[in-house]
């Protein structure tokens, strides 16, 4: 049998029950055997689609063909050629609508499983330079170029940026609002699906280029961005701040205690390792019933972390049906195995408390489906006389997240969107300001921690070639 | 890391003490707060800024030490270092000219009063405080708060010193003496600057509240903080912490701020410890 006619490697997973009472990684990763056998069914074509269809074009044909040879911290190193944080990306890219999606045997429904070894050799990597007594430590760039350049932001889009501009050889000072680094690495996606000592390896690489990383420091605030400019101590500057503004419902009953916005409850349960109370300081509150309104990953994220903190019963509750929800399939069927119950074509319409100010119930209305609207997806409209009631104790609201206006309403000049959103000009995450580029979940609106990562590569190279020809044209 | 440089004990539980923060120290305005972290395992505590001095680079902090958290902060010796702090955080409150003002100030509320009082007494403004505590040896930073006011009145709860009653029993009397004032400033615990509040509503006087809400990222990226402002959701770290008194719905003020007091009771259990 030729290699590519076998059957597409599955991931091992821990057992549902087991997993989601602790917080531990759900993935187990490949063995090498089965890494290899995976390498294998690659065709390596000449076209090499997966490659265009990664948001940072890592060389996917070469790293596994590193792999098939058992070569596996050599593909580590190709990976990193053009991504620094491999680690990561193997386990919260969507590749099934990135690489894997192009890949020549998705036509027969079973691509390479390219985040599985992507994932694969950056943990093989880790281990071999453990073993080592290494660190993550990689060759420091030379320092080629006088200017400094600040990024704002130590999330994915910041730390790609920062390490790129490194590479390309010049000072980068990496400013990060929180205590800790990794952005939504960091407070967003749960321990046990990105444990964060891999986080902190994949920064400690970042690092380990010559890249400066100064936590506690809210530029637009600790720090004047305008004055950093205008002082000419930064050359250029990369804004990467992310989201970080929660939606809410703004139905009655939402200020009650017991409801959440997802960032508040995932920033406890992940940065303030809440799920660890009282060893760490910071509480979280996890009722018996819980509703997590909205049905993307980080909806997703909030629901298995209830679980895994003792929820008996943890709803999913979305306004659409199942084919709408925003989610990865693998993470929609990771709270499914773990017991997480599905409410869709759902509404809320007000949380009602108890006399104690506290959460008792949610009233949602049933939903269906009318017309597509401006999404293209067609439009939840209400059933009449539906009105019925969710008995929860907890309400996580997990539906999205805007710009928040920190930094961006402190910067001279910088034109904003509609939505708030930094407006960028080209691919590059140009701004109305020269010398200052944007790019992520800033710019545009919430997305992938990959896409971000994209922005940051281009506006690292954007600002790479400004400065070039400034020099040039000195 | 930030170096602790003083630390003086105000009254019981009560501390003073001088941080090295000297991007937060330059930029700090009066309403202006940080956000500070003990060790790797600690929760963010949001806390007023008392002072800055921008040239020493120094913060000045005022912290009671009501739980497991506060009391690690005040437990770092002189010497030692903090290990976050973030600032300065909050919207700076607006100082316009103002005629006379009367400041009501309860426990350490005085805290955050002082660099308000600081910054209105520099436009020129004619200030009138009310300091109020449970007991004589709470009146905190008395010294510090006559030096800023035209004239101090004094409260407490027992009567050990000062007006024997609540520091909205002599806001009521000037009020009510037909005096005028262009404004009111009210800090302290939830429930008295709601009192205070109230009173003031009834002589329309305008009336500026700090709210001390719970708090993690301090950047307005949680919404854990979130405040009714008039019947509309507000987040306290960026468009806070000051409030118009008059707008506030503190009832539900209260309520959020007591609802971990389970956990915090329990670390405190744990520890051997009562919480104060």
């Amino acid at each position: 049998m030729i290699p590519a006619k076998r059957n597409r490697v599955e991931m091992p997973r821990r057992d549902p029950k087991e997993r989601s009472s602790d917080f531990i990684e759900v993935a187990l990763g490949l063995d090498p055997e089965m890494a290899i056998s995976e390498a294998e069914r690659c065709l390596n074509c000449k076209h090499k689609p997966c490659v265009s269809g990664c948001p940072v074009q890592v060389p996917i044909p070469e790293f596994i063909q590193l792999v098939v040879q058992g070569e596996f911290e050599a593909a580590d190193a190709k990976i990193k050629e053009k991504n620094s944080l491999p680690a990561v990306c193997g386990r919260v890219c969507p590749q099934e609508s990135q690489c894997e999606a192009v890949c020549v045997l998705a036509k027969r429904g079973q691509p390479i499983a390219i985040g599985m070894l992507e994932r694969f050799v950056a943990d093989q990597a880790s281990a071999a330079k453990k073993s080592r007594d290494e660190g993550a430590q990689a060759t420091k760039p030379e320092k080629k170029y006088p200017e400094r350049i600040a990024v704002i932001g130590s999330g994915p889009a910041g730390l790609t940026c920062g390490a790129d501009l490194a590479g390309y050889g010049y000072e980068v000072d990496i400013f990060e609002a929180l205590h800790d680094t990794g952005g939504v690495l960091r407070y967003g996606i749960p321990e046990f699906r990105l444990p964060k000592s891999i986080v902190d390896e994949e920064v400690d690489y970042v690092k380990s280029l010559g890249v400066n990383v100064f936590t506690n420091v809210a530029v637009g605030l600790t720090m004047d961005f305008n004055e950093m400019l205008r002082s000419g101590k930064y050359a250029a500057a990369f804004i990467g701040t992310g989201a970080g503004l929660p939606y809410f419902l703004n139905i009655p009953g939402e200020n009650l205690n017991g409801v959440y916005s997802a960032n508040e409850f995932l920033t406890r349960a992940n940065l303030m390792k809440a799920y660890l109370f009282p060893e760490y300081d910071t509480p979280i509150k996890v009722g018996k019933r819980v509703a997590v309104v909205g049905a993307g990953n980080v909806a997703m994220d909030a629901a298995r972390v209830s679980r895994r903190l003792g929820a008996e019963e943890v709803y999913i509750v979305y306004r659409r049906s199942r084919e709408e929800m925003p989610a990865r399939l693998e993470e929609i069927e990771n709270a499914e195995e773990e017991g997480i119950k599905f409410q869709l074509l759902t509404n809320p319409a007000r949380i009602v408390g108890d006399e104690k100010f506290r959460v008792r119930a949610m009233e949602c209305v049933r939903m269906e489906l009318g017309e597509p609207d401006s999404s293209g997806r067609r439009r939840p409209v209400e059933i009449p006389g539906s009105l019925f009631t969710l008995e929860v104790d907890t309400v996580v609201v997990a539906v999205g997240q805007g710009a928040n206006p920190l930094l961006t309403t402190r910067v001279d000049g910088l034109e904003l969107n509609k939505w708030g959103n930094i407006a960028t000009f080209d691919e590059a995450g140009a701004t109305s300001i020269p010398g200052v580029w944007a790019g992520g979940d800033i710019a545009t609106g919430a997305s992938t921690v990959i896409s971000a990562m994209g922005a940051g590569k281009r506006a690292a190279l954007a600002i790479h070639e400004w400065l070039t020809a400034k020099r040039d044209n000195a | 890391m930030f170096k602790v440089l003083e630390k003086d004990l105000l009254a019981e539980n009560i501390y003073r003490m001088v941080v090295e923060a000297p991007l937060v120290a330059e930029k700090a305005k009066a309403g202006n707060f940080v956000i500070v972290r003990v060790s790797d395992v600690g929760e963010r505590i949001p806390l007023t800024i008392c002072d800055n001095d921008p040239e020493r680079g120094t913060l000045t902090l005022i912290i009671q030490a009501v739980g497991k958290s506060t009391r690690d902060l005040v437990n770092i010796p002189v010497g030692d270092y903090v290990k976050d702090v973030l600032g300065p955080l909050g919207t700076a409150t607006e100082i316009k000219d103002m005629g006379r003002i009367i400041a009501v100030m309860g426990g350490i509320g005085v805290a955050p009063m002082l660099p308000l009082l600081r910054a209105y007494r520099k436009k020129g403004a004619e200030i009138i405080s009310i300091l109020g505590a449970r007991t004589k040896d709470l009146l905190i930073l008395q010294d510090e708060v006559r030096s800023l006011s035209d004239e101090v009145i004094l409260v407490t709860d027992d009567g050990s010193e000062g007006m024997k009653g609540l520091v909205t029993d002599p806001l009521r009397q000037r009020l009510e003496s037909g005096e005028h004032f262009d404004m009111a400033i009210a800090i302290g615990p939830a429930r008295m600057m709601q009192a205070a509040s109230k009173v003031t509503k009834e002589f329309n006087l305008p009336t500026l509240v700090s709210l001390n809400s719970i708090m993690i990222d301090g950047t307005g990226m949680c919404g854990g903080c979130r405040v009714s402002i008039n019947g509309e959701t507000k987040f306290a770290c960026v468009d806070g912490p000051d409030f118009d008194g008059h707008a506030v719905n503190f009832d539900e003020l209260v309520v959020r701020q007591g609802y971990y007091r389970d956990e915090e009771d329990h670390v405190c259990r744990t520890l051997g410890e009562e919480r104060v």
